[in-house]
């Protein structure tokens, strides 16, 4: 059966969301050019986790004064992170269990046991959080953050990446 | 937003959402839904095996090129629906909240006036 996508939803969003209008028709589609075993695979948050003791958090106060305004910048979480480096900034979400488990969000440590177990190939070094409420943002994800993230997996030989939206 | 970027540079994503209708509206080529609230696309915190079993799900739909959408709707979120929908939002609502309310109320009032 499907999810309901709207469970969770404030009740003043549904209809929103469920009027949404398709966006795209067509799928762009690239393939795994590998087994899984032998691929190297990063995983992208929106949750706006950040490294507390080396990086600035996401930029909330410019949202608190432009409220249809995100940052859109992206932080870089190491394959080595732990749970005491997290920080996290995020103005739509109760952030509390990314300071218990930030493997809700990003599942560094489980990607890391399947590295052993060998069903991946490796975790990349490397791993990206972004803010997820973006409005007047999306155009820099578009334009400037998505093409630097491109870079980056490039760089790192990425084969596939897991994304998940907050 | 980001998937379509990355898949159109030649890397293949698979997107792991509590909303796959709307993950749908983009056209992407693999969704796993699941039946959390925000915040918490892998599970609970410290449930480690429900985590897995999202990462293991998102990972096998890489691997198999036929499927577009696989819906977890087995998982379980430990809590009632009530304490959940209450639990992941910010304890302040956040800005475009606020400013939509105020939009709205505005808009109210020139009805009214």
């Amino acid at each position: 059966m499907a999810v309901d996508s709207y469970r969770y939803l404030p009740r003043s969003f549904r209809e929103g969301f469920e009027g949404f209008p398709v966006q795209e028709t067509e799928v762009v589609q690239a393939e795994l050019d590998r087994d899984l075993s032998q691929a190297r695979v990063a995983v992208l948050t929106s949750a706006g986790l950040f490294l507390k003791d080396s990086q600035e958090p996401f930029d909330v106060e410019t949202e608190i004064k432009n409220p249809t305004w995100g940052d859109p910048t992206y932080r870089e979480i190491p394959r080595d992170v732990r749970q005491e480096h997290i920080g996290a900034e995020h103005l739509h979400l109760n952030t509390r269990d990314f300071f218990v488990d930030f493997n809700v969000a990003l599942p560094i440590d489980r990607l890391k046991e399947l590295e052993t177990e060998g069903v991946i190939g490796s975790l990349a070094d490397i791993n990206y959080s972004f803010m997820g409420f973006q409005e007047d943002g999306t155009l820099d994800w578009k334009e400037k953050y998505g093409p630097q993230l491109v870079g980056s997996l490039k760089q790192q030989g990425v084969n596939a990446l897991i994304l998940a939206p907050a | 937003m980001l998937a379509r970027i990355v898949e159109e540079a030649g890397i293949p994503t698979v997107v792991v959402t509590m909303m796959p209708d709307t993950a749908a509206k983009y056209a992407l080529p693999r969704i796993v839904g699941v039946p959390f609230p925000f915040g918490h696309a892998f599970g609970s915190p410290g449930d480690a095996d429900t985590q897995k079993e999202v990462v293991t799900a998102a990972l096998d739909m890489l691997n198999n090129n036929s499927e577009t959408r696989r819906d977890l709707d087995h998982l379980v979120w430990p809590q009632d629906d009530r304490t959940a929908y209450k639990d992941w939002q910010p304890e302040i609502p956040s800005p475009i909240v606020t400013y939509n309310a105020a939009r709205r109320a505005e808009i109210e009032e020139k009805k009214s006036g």
